[in-house]
């Protein structure tokens, strides 16, 4: 039945003049390519590339959709289980979940399970008129709190206002959208196209955004809850505040954490010259850390002038970033130290960065994550050139919420502490990465939904419905 | 949206501005601080908190024209809307632990530097309420940095200034009156010019004298997010926004704070110069 074609390849902007733009490298199928690729689906009856999907999308079901050109169908059966397709697509592992588990990947290559939703999703967003798909059931008057505007709190948000509820977002940035609109530079997930569409969507749903608001600081949980009658609140503020090496040098003028760098070109807009937020004009940058966060940033540096090397101490095979984004920072001309850690930053006699002292690191034995971990080669150091470094070295939880919310436990991590979605403290729910820790967009995704189902069923006893 | 309800220039280079921000005018501590964002294309700009009217809804911010930034603040006018401001930011100060019984029996000194005087009076004011003794020490380079003289001799006891050139006040600079004075305090808190924080510390020390200083680092997010703001503290690195503002003033690495504030200058003088912002230094 299946069609024994190889992959579709997907169009994307060449990489000599994409490492001179923030525009979106990848173009994306457009319906004939994606009904090619939707024929290589072999519709399997125990479909695997579901159970490895967070969130249980009925991947087999919308490809099939496809491949019959009935796109919105299509949409409607992965909006069951996700509601933020249009991202997934663009942001997700796919081969460490849905496309890592597909049959065909086993001899060739698995269907492009990514690029088909981000088809999908993408087709359904330039052709949709005004939403009226979720007639609005009245509970005005129940009212639930979101704290943060991220991946956790907009699937949250949006299952909430489906279900009637009136929903109030708080978010401490000026703009909403939390990673989606800080972290992930445009080149990757463009601002104006997606995110904010989806945003867009929100509003049209009835929610109410507040920015500005710094829960724990502007307001606290007790006075949302107690003085401003929310029934009901969640937090799904996100692990944000960025861990650095701790080695000497750190503080020298040139270091950034990863957040910092992206968080000026991404929500600030450095890179344009009608922006007012200044950026670090450097000419070589090393970055450290190996995931998704140390390629952003080392192609936004790339895409702002300079020579940039990544820096990351296990082996090109331990680089947790997606196989997509390593081979696009390979392609746009990144240079990889692997098997390197940094052992000190040098800086010259006013205390800028002029050098990253390295070490050649060699891989033992696993360690209790199950990967080797690395072990430093005795006499290795060296020293690479460099006028900036950049930290992507992961993210830890922001205690201020736990902190100001009496009841509101926590592990020594700082993660609050919950049971299917409720936290201790009695209306309070939690999802995403203050949960979890520093995750992914669907999982964090899959648990503000699970959230919103949980503060449902704890409403249910609140008002007439 | 914030929208500007009063606006006053207090020198050639100051403005004060009444700024509507309900929730904020309700949560906002001494020693805290704001993010401000004028324009949509504007930097978030890290400012004090001057004072704050819950029952009003409104916040006072008291700005320096400092660079684009700042004169973007600076330039906007009664009914005009401040597209962003956050807050309030960072820890209160240490003292508002400190029950009002034992305030009483304490005595504090303030050392203000310029625009420092802005974040000086909540705190002044509140410790002057509380019952305990106050004295402020307001200084500058000349009496065109010297604010809010006539509020801040109704939040203390002893009110002294002084300027560098003697056009106001008695001339020197703040560590000959902090000397003056002596050890007569419990605490000494110090806000103004990071150069300014760094001798008033060392004179501190010398008098053998405890000391707060409020550091105004770099910053972008001011919620822990980015560390621009990260400054070095009894060996420690620690993050201004969230950790402090406020630290031991004996703990705080000055020179490289100082040398961490001139990370973009280079900038910021092209962005001024690309502005026709001619600032006098």
């Amino acid at each position: 039945m299946a069609n024994k074609i190889d992959r579709v390849p997907v169009r994307e902007q060449d990489p000599k003049v994409r490492a001179t733009n923030f525009e979106e490298v990848c173009y994306g199928y457009n319906a004939e390519e994606a009904q090619l690729e939707a024929s290589r689906c072999l519709n399997c009856k125990k479909p695997r590339c579901v159970d490895s999907c967070p969130v249980g999308i009925k991947i087999p079901a919308f490809i099939h959709q496809v491949l019959e050109g009935d796109f919105k169908a299509s949409y409607d059966t992965i909006s069951e289980d996700s509601s933020l397709p249009a991202i997934c697509g663009r942001v997700c592992p796919q081969e460490t979940q849905c496309e890592g588990s597909c049959i065909l990947g086993v001899k060739g290559q698995s269907v492009s399970i990514g690029k088909l939703e981000r088809f999908v999703a993408d087709y359904a967003r330039e052709h949709e008129s005004a939403e009226s798909k979720h007639p609005l059931i009245d509970k005005q008057g129940i009212k639930v709190a979101v704290i943060g505007s991220g991946p956790a709190g907009l699937a949250c948000a949006s299952d909430l206002a489906k279900l009637g509820y009136s929903v109030t977002i708080f978010e401490s940035l000026h703009k909403a959208g939390g990673v989606l609109t800080y972290g992930i530079p445009e080149f990757r997930l463009p601002k104006k196209a997606v995110v904010e569409k989806e945003i867009q969507k929100l509003l049209d749903l009835g929610i109410k955004i507040e920015t500005d608001v710094f829960v724990g600081r502007t307001v606290t949980i007790d006075d949302l809850m107690d003085k401003e009658g929310f029934n009901a609140v969640f937090v799904g503020t996100g692990a944000g505040l960025p861990l650095f090496l701790g080695i000497p040098g750190e503080n020298l003028n040139g270091v950034f954490s990863a957040n910092e760098y992206l968080t000026r070109n991404n929500l600030m807009q450095a890179f344009s010259k009608e922006s007012d937020t200044p950026i670090f004009q450097a000419k070589k940058v090393c970055v450290v850390g190996g995931g998704n966060v140390a390629m952003d940033a080392a192609r936004t540096a790339l895409r702002l002038g300079a020579e940039v090397t990544i820096v990351y101490r296990r082996s090109e095979k331990e680089l947790p970033a997606r196989a997509e984004e390593i081979h696009h920072a390979k392609e746009e001309g990144i240079n990889f130290q692997l098997l390197t850690n940094p052992v000190e930053v040098l800086g010259d006699e006013n205390g800028w960065v002029k050098g990253i002292r390295c070490i050649r690191m060699e891989l033992g034995e696993p360690d209790e994550s199950g990967r080797r971990s690395p072990v430093p080669i005795p006499d290795s150091e060296f020293d690479i050139e460099a006028d900036a470094l950049i930290v992507a070295l992961g993210t830890k939880i922001n205690r201020l919420i736990a902190d100001t919310t009496p009841g509101l436990g926590t592990d020594r991590k700082g993660r609050l502490l919950t049971e299917q979605t409720a936290t201790t403290r009695k209306g309070v729910f939690a999802g995403g990465d203050v949960v979890t820790g520093a995750a992914t967009v669907i999982l964090a995704m899959g648990e503000g939904r699970k959230a919103a189902a949980a503060i449902d069923e704890y409403l249910k006893g609140y008002g007439a419905s | 949206m914030f929208k500007i309800i009063d606006k006053k220039q207090l020198t050639p280079l100051i403005y004060s501005l009444e700024v509507e921000a309900p929730r904020i005018a309700k949560s906002a501590k001494p020693g805290q601080f704001l993010i401000v964002r004028p324009t949509e294309n504007g930097e978030r700009v890290p400012l004090t908190i001057c004072d704050y009217n819950a029952e009003k809804g409104t916040v006072r911010i008291v700005v320096q024209i400092a660079g684009v930034s700042s004169n973007k603040i600076c330039m906007m006018n009664v009914g005009d809307f401040l597209c962003d401001v956050a807050g309030p930011l960072g820890k209160p100060s240490e003292f508002m632990d400190i029950s009002y019984e034992e305030l009483k029996n304490k005595r504090y000194l303030f050392v203000a530097g310029g625009v420092g005087a802005a974040p000086v009076y909540p705190q002044a004011m509140y410790l002057h309420k509380a019952g305990a003794h106050v004295d402020v020490i307001i200084g500058a380079r000349n009496k065109d940095l010297i604010i809010m003289e006539d509020e801040m001799k109704v939040a203390c006891s002893n009110l002294y200034i002084c300027t560098d050139d003697g056009s106001k006040g008695e001339k020197g600079v703040v560590t000959l009156l902090m000397e003056r004075l002596g050890n007569n305090y419990d605490m000494c808190v110090a806000i103004g010019p990071m150069i300014m924080m760094k001798f008033a510390t060392l004179t501190a020390k010398k008098l053998n004298l405890p000391i707060t200083v409020s550091l105004n680092t770099l910053m972008v997010d001011g919620t822990g997010m980015c560390g621009a703001c990260r400054v070095s503290v009894a060996g420690k690195t620690m993050f201004a926004c969230v950790d402090g503002p406020e630290f031991n003033g004996y703990d705080v690495d000055f020179d490289e704070a100082m040398r961490r504030q001139t990370l973009y200058r280079k900038q910021e003088q092209q962005a001024n110069e690309a502005a026709g912002l001619v600032l006098k230094r």
